[in-house]
């Protein structure tokens, strides 16, 4: 497909940055400055740029444990994202949440989930509240080939098809399950066709080709927004990295780079030459740097904090 | 004041309160009782769901943090174990987990306790686990006019409540005294359902009525009751439980659940961990609740497990006698 310079220049900063910023998390968290490791998103940069560049800012998401790359996708200020990784006060939830628990509703986060398919049914209702507010937003849910086999998947899906909610359930399927393989936990061979289960549709695409992730986003986002219901976009990732830096999961794929796709079709398509994305990068590196300062100087909690914030005032 | 029944006390604080904030909205199991709201509201704000009810619950949550305020009705609080991720891992934690930047006002109210001859999957009391999940306010009301009050003001909070109906009180038609006009009860206060000198019994749920039965009951024997009913268990309202204990010196707590790690249990600690209250007691406080076993099908075995208002009174007796 087609897009203006300027949307592919985009697409491709937010994937770098996703890189950088989950590279840099991990270095802070094997210096210590992160008490907990980082599920990493490299070489899944791809799903989660795609289908957010399709969305609106009052668009709604809810993600995974492996959360980086929606929020950084959807908007969420680096600096925060990366003080709350920091267990800070300056953090998106104060420190209370941390790795597993970025949100920022102001820009349509409603949070990445420490349940395997916990946030199914949450985004579910973000759709039904666009339907019973009489809006044309939209949500997304984001969720690994993993949570395809919890009830929530099915639960949502149908209760989404019966009500024609405005949701697009987007399965990340990077193959493992922590340290299952689907080859051996799916009952099929495309976590799409689950899809025809419910009566919607469902696509597979390749989750490490940006701009086809893109295209079935437009197509699904489009059919929620006029009312005509959810989809079920499947885009198939490798995982680099290993789950969270303490499972045994091979390191495989690098064949499949989405950012080194994204840069090959940008230079061979004209729309920009080395320098400028080498200036992309250098930027990138600077708002990470930036993001890791921000975190090192944010206050660190009062203990008395924890007592806070349990009940809405 | 007229009189109606608990059921039809909240069913008109829902009606209010639909009437009152359009994003007030049902995901239920079924219509039931609701079935005027629907022909009132229409079938969007009250909204029939599959049994999916992970589903369904959690998108309750979802609704609540994007500005609405369900109120999700799964039936009896046994068929929302299968939403039980959605209520302890969702529900109950993420105002907090996300630093408090959302909130999430929804009530889930269900049916709880025994008396149906229904086995142990749906007759149970499950309340005591309820309590122990920070981020839920907890309510369990005993009359008419305290469930409508209190569903008003668990509908207006800003937070997750969930909301427990006895269900032999729908069962037996319970009725009682109910204002034609507006009124609400605030979350976490207790009220003395009958002013006694002797003996604090603190009840809950169904277990207030057998309380005052047996207060009834011992009031011809000399011994004079104090009936407590905390209405509310999270926020739990100590104050008032602890005056009483301290002015009557005698304790029995009542609490339909099994007995280990009952809310009897806790109301328990909250009075002696008190360093006045426990001074002032001149008997060790006495727990009446069901044993620890599965709440049995047949009758005979289940009003066995269940207290009732013999057991009430034989508990205050002993602990009149042990204070002597």
């Amino acid at each position: 497909m087609t897009l203006e310079p300027a949307r592919l220049l985009e697409m491709y900063r937010q994937m770098a940055t996703i890189r950088a910023f989950t590279r840099r998390a991990s270095e802070e968290s094997r210096a210590g400055n992160i008490p907990t490791p980082i599920p990493a998103n490299v070489g899944e940069e791809g799903s989660a740029v795609g289908v957010c560049s399709a969305l609106r800012p009052d668009d709604r998401i809810t993600s995974t444990h492996r959360c980086l790359g929606h929020a950084i996708a959807k908007g969420v200020d680096l600096g925060c994202i990366m003080a709350e990784l920091f267990g800070r006060s300056n953090g998106c939830c104060q420190g209370k949440g941390g790795a597993m628990h970025i949100a920022d509703f102001s820009v349509g986060m409603l949070g990445a989930n420490g349940i395997v398919g916990g946030g199914l049914p949450i985004a579910t209702g973000a759709a039904l509240a666009a339907q019973l507010e009489g809006s044309d937003r939209v949500a997304v849910a984001f969720f690994g080939d993993g949570a395809s086999n919890e009830g929530t998947f099915h639960s949502s899906m149908n209760l989404a098809a019966i009500w024609k909610l405005p949701i697009v359930f987007v399965c990340e399927n990077n193959g493992w399950a922590i340290a299952v393989p689907a080859s051996y936990a799916l009952s099929v061979e495309d976590v799409s066709v689950r899809a025809v289960s419910y009566g919607i549709p469902g696509v597979t695409v390749d989750g490490t080709d940006v701009l086809a992730v893109y295209e079935a986003a437009q197509q699904a986002v489009a059919r929620a927004r006029a009312g005509n219901g959810p989809s079920l976009i499947e885009c198939k990732n490798y995982r680099w990295d290993s789950n969270s830096q303490v499972d045994h999961a091979a390191a495989r794929g690098r064949l499949h780079d989405p950012l080194e796709s994204l840069r090959s079709h940008i230079l061979n398509a004209g729309t920009a030459d080395s320098d400028a994305l080498e200036r992309v990068h250098r930027e990138v590196d600077a708002a990470v740097a930036d993001a890791a300062a921000y975190a090192a100087a944010g206050p660190i909690p009062n203990p008395q904090d924890a007592l806070d914030s349990v009940f809405a005032a | 004041m007229r009189e109606i029944t608990y059921v039809d006390a909240i069913i008109e604080a829902l009606r209010e309160e639909m009437r009152r904030d359009e994003t007030v909205f049902h995901l239920c199991g079924g219509l039931g009782p609701l079935e005027p709201l629907a022909s009132e509201f229409g079938t969007d704000r009250v909204r029939v769901c599959p049994i999916s009810e992970d589903a369904y619950v959690g998108a309750g949550i979802g609704a609540a943090g994007c500005g609405f305020r369900p109120i999700i009705s799964p039936g009896v609080m046994a068929f929302a174990f299968t939403a039980m991720d959605q209520i302890v891992n969702q529900m109950a934690k993420t105002h907090y987990m996300l630093g408090g930047q959302a909130r999430f006002p929804l009530v889930l109210r269900a049916a709880t306790g025994a008396g149906r001859a229904a086995a142990a999957q749906h007759c149970q009391s499950s309340h005591p686990f309820f309590l122990n999940l920070p981020g839920l306010k907890v309510v369990m009301p005993s009359t008419p006019y305290d469930a409508k009050g209190l569903m008003k003001s668990a509908i207006r909070d800003d937070n997750p409540v969930v909301f427990f109906e006895p269900q032999s009180f729908s069962i037996s038609g319970l009725i009682g005294p109910v204002p034609e006009e507006e009124y609400t009860i605030p979350l976490g206060t207790a009220d003395i359902k009958r002013a006694g000198d002797d003996v604090t019994v603190v009840a809950i749920g169904r277990m207030v009525q057998a309380a005052l039965a047996a207060a009834e009951t011992l009031a011809g024997e000399g011994i004079s009751v104090e009936v407590v009913d905390p209405r509310t268990l999270t926020p739990m309202d100590t104050a008032t439980i602890r005056d009483s204990a301290r002015k009557t010196g005698r304790v029995v707590v009542v609490d339909e659940a099994s007995v280990t790690g009952s809310a009897a249990s806790e109301i328990t600690a909250v009075i002696v961990e008190d360093p006045a209250t426990f001074r002032s007691l001149q008997a060790p406080p006495r727990r009446v609740c069901a044993p620890d076993v599965p709440v049995p099908f047949s009758p005979i075995l289940e009003q066995f497990c269940i207290p009732d208002q013999a057991d009430v009174a034989a508990a205050v007796r002993q602990t009149v006698t042990e204070s002597q």
